[in-house]
C-alpha cells in the first residue's frame, strides 16, 4: 500500500503571532516552525498502517526550503521518503493543485492530511484533492483502519455525531485525533532519516484564486474583573445585566 | 446574478448557523442590488423554510430525495451546483460547519470559484475588488482576503452574525430535482450515529458553553457542569486532558485538537488555560474562569473570574442560576 501524507510547516502553538511591512506579512522572526500537530495524526496512522500491512509512507510539504527540518523530522518519525514542491503555499487552491500533480504522478493509494493547518485554519485542501482527482474525501476522520486490501472504513465527525463509511482505494482523509497518538522521533529514526530520499521538485504552474492582503489581531482584553468566592452568585448576575449573556 | 445560501436542517428545523448563513447571504445580495435564494436538502419542514424570508431570503429551492437524508458530499455538491447554474450564483454562502466547508471546498474546484473559511465579517465590496476577513492563527488574528475569482464561496465562522429578523416575511419554496445519479452515492455513510445530548444543547450550535478540566477532580462530579448548563441552557465541553483520561467523551474536547467553539459566553471550570486550549475558545465573546490557582494562564484571556475551588464555587452557580427568571 503506498500513502502520501501532506503536511504543513507551521508556526509552533505557542508562537507570538506578530505581522510586518505595514501588517501586510507574517513576521517568521523569533518564531519556532513545527509539524501542523493535525498532520501528525495522519502521519503516524500512515506509519502504524504501513508497519500492519506493508507498503511506503511518502512525505509531501508545499512549501519552501525552510520546511526542510520539519521534513527529514517526519522521516525519522517513520515515513520512507519525502518530495517538497518548492514553492510559497499561496492559497489552498494552490496547494491543492499541487498535491493532485504529486498524487497522480506517484498512484498512491491513499492520500492522507490533518484537518486543516493551525496557522491559515482553512479545512479546504483535502476536500480539494478529492475533487480534483475524482476520488472520495472522507473529513474529518478520527478512525481509519483497513477492512481488506481495498477496502478501507472510516469514521468522520459531523456536527452531533459521526458517520461510518466505507470506501475503495483510492481516497483522501483528512484526519483529528483521536486517530492515534501521535509519534516523537527516536534516535534511530534520527539518523536514519538523515540518509532517505528527500526529492525537490518545481510547481506545476497553478494559479492561487485568493490573495492575503492584510492582517490584524484582535482586541486586547480589558482585564479580568474578579469576583470573590463566596459571593459565587453575583456573577451570575453580572453576566446578565453588565455582560449582557444570559 | 445571485446570491445562493445552503442551509442545513437538523431534526425538521433550520440549525442556527444556517440562519446566520442566510442573513449574512441577505446582506450580501442587497450589497450587490439582488435577491438571496437558499437551498436546502434532505429533511426540513416546509413551514421552517418559508420562514427563511425572516432571514431576508426570497426563494427557497428544496431537494426532498430521500436518499439526502444523510450528508452525502458528492450528491450535496450536485444539488447545490444544480442550484447555483438555475439561479446563476456568484456568491454562494454556507456556515463553516464539517458540511458546509466540506462542500464549499468541493464546489470552489468544481465551479473554478474562489473559497474563503472561517469568515467573521460581512465583505468589503468596492469596485472589482471582493474582501472577506476571516480567522487565522487559531483565533490568534484575522486575515482580509480578496476573492479573485468570478464566483465566491464563503464559509462563515459560528457566531460570528447577527440573525436578522425580519417579521412575518416569508420566502417561497420552490422543489429543486438534480440529476442524480447511483454513483453520486458511492461514499454514502453506512451508518450515521447521533450523540445522545440528552435533550441538551449541541456543543457545535451552543450559545452558552460550561466546560470543566482536571480541577474537577473526577468525572463523579460532573454532575455540577451539567446541572450549571441545563440552567443556562448550555452544551458541556471538556479540556484535552480529561478527555485523554476517559472522563469525558472526545467530542466534548475543545482546544487546538479538538473542537473549536465561539459561543457568546464560555464558563471553564477547573482549567488552567493552556494555551493549546485557549486556541479552541479564544474567540468566546465572555470567558468565565474558575480556578483555585490565582496564576492560572487563563486568567489572562477571561473577563470574569473567580478565584476558588470549582467544586464549591459550582454550586453556589447553579443556585443563582436558578433564581434568574427566565
Amino acid at each position: 500500500m503506498k500513502i502520501l501524507v501532506c503536511i504543513s510547516n507551521v508556526p509552533d502553538t505557542t508562537s507570538k503571532i506578530n505581522f510586518t511591512g505595514d501588517n501586510k506579512e507574517f513576521d517568521k522572526n523569533g518564531v519556532q516552525y513545527v509539524i501542523n500537530p493535525w498532520d501528525e495524526y495522519a502521519l503516524t496512522r500512515a506509519i502504524e498502517l504501513k508497519e500492519a500491512k506493508g507498503g511506503s509512507v511518502t512525505v509531501l510539504n508545499v512549501g519552501e526550503a525552510d520546511a526542510e527540518p520539519n521534513i527529514r523530522k517526519a522521516l525519522a518519525i517513520g515515513a520512507d521518503d519525502a518530495i517538497r514542491v518548492n514553492a510559497h503555499p499561496k492559497d489552498a487552491f494552490f496547494v491543492a493543485q499541487q498535491i493532485t500533480a504529486v498524487a497522480k504522478e506517484g498512484g498512491y493509494d491513499m492520500i492522507l492530511m490533518g484537518k486543516e493547518s493551525i496557522d491559515y485554519n482553512g479545512f479546504q485542501v483535502h476536500n480539494m484533492v478529492g475533487e480534483m482527482m475524482g476520488i472520495p474525501s472522507v473529513t474529518p476522520a478520527f478512525k481509519l483502519d483497513m477492512v481488506d486490501d481495498s477496502t478501507a472504513r472510516l469514521e468522520r465527525e459531523i456536527e452531533g455525531g459521526k458517520e461510518v463509511v466505507e470506501v475503495k482505494l483510492p481516497f483522501v482523509a483528512s484526519a483529528q485525533q483521536p486517530m492515534c497518538e501521535p509519534r516523537i522521533p527516536n534516535m534511530r529514526g534520527i539518523m536514519t532519516a538523515r540518509t532517505k530520499p528527500l526529492k525537490v521538485v518545481e510547481a506545476t504552474g497553478g494559479e492561487a484564486k485568493s490573495e492575503y492582503v492584510n492582517y490584524s489581531k484582535p482586541e486586547k482584553k480589558s482585564g479580568v474583573k474578579l469576583i470573590e468566592p463566596e459571593n459565587a452568585g453575583e456573577l451570575i448576575k453580572l453576566l446578565r445585566n453588565e455582560a449582557k449573556v444570559l | 446574478m445571485s446570491v445562493l445560501v445552503f442551509v442545513e436542517g437538523l431534526n425538521g428545523e433550520i440549525k442556527k448557523s444556517s440562519l446566520e448563513a442566510a442573513s449574512y447571504g441577505s446582506q450580501v445580495a442587497q450589497a450587490m442590488g439582488t435577491t438571496a435564494t437558499a437551498v436546502a436538502i434532505g429533511e426540513v419542514h416546509e413551514e421552517a423554510l418559508a420562514k427563511l424570508g425572516e432571514q431576508g431570503i426570497s426563494k427557497v429551492l428544496y431537494d426532498a430525495d430521500d436518499r439526502l437524508k444523510q450528508f452525502v458530499a458528492d450528491a450535496y455538491v450536485k444539488v447545490i451546483a444544480t442550484a447555483a447554474q438555475q439561479e446563476s450564483a456568484k456568491v454562494l454562502v454556507f456556515s463553516n460547519s464539517n458540511i458546509g466547508a466540506a462542500v464549499g471546498s468541493k464546489l470552489a474546484v468544481r465551479l473554478n470559484g474562489s473559497l474563503a473559511t472561517n469568515v467573521t465579517e460581512l465583505p468589503k465590496i468596492d469596485g472589482g475588488n471582493f474582501t472577506v476577513t476571516r480567522g487565522v492563527f487559531s483565533g490568534k488574528a484575522f486575515a482580509d482576503v480578496n476573492l479573485t475569482s468570478d464566483v465566491k464561496i464563503i464559509a462563515v465562522k459560528k457566531n460570528s452574525t447577527d440573525i436578522i429578523s425580519n417579521g412575518g416575511s416569508t420566502a417561497t419554496v420552490e422543489k429543486l430535482s438534480a440529476d442524480l445519479a447511483e454513483s453520486d452515492f458511492a461514499a454514502a455513510p453506512k451508518e450515521t450515529v447521533m450523540q445522545d445530548t440528552g435533550g441538551g444543547v449541541l456543543l457545535p450550535e451552543a450559545e452558552i458553553v460550561v466546560s470543566g478540566g482536571r480541577g474537577m477532580k473526577g468525572p463523579e462530579n460532573w454532575h455540577l457542569i451539567e446541572e450549571l448548563a441545563k440552567e443556562l441552557g448550555a452544551a458541556t465541553a471538556c479540556s484535552k486532558p480529561v478527555s485523554d483520561i476517559g472522563w469525558r467523551p472526545h467530542h466534548e474536547h475543545v482546544g487546538q485538537t479538538g473542537i473549536t467553539v465561539s459561543p457568546n459566553l464560555y464558563i471553564a471550570a477547573g482549567i488552567s488555560g493552556a494555551i493549546q486550549h485557549l486556541a479552541g475558545v479564544n474567540s468566546s465573546k465572555v470567558i468565565v474562569v474558575i480556578n483555585k490557582d490565582p496564576e492560572a494562564p487563563f486568567f489572562k484571556a477571561a473577563d470574569y473570574g473567580i478565584v476558588g475551588d470549582a467544586l464549591e464555587v459550582l454550586p453556589k452557580l447553579i443556585e443563582a442560576a436558578k433564581a434568574l427568571d427566565k
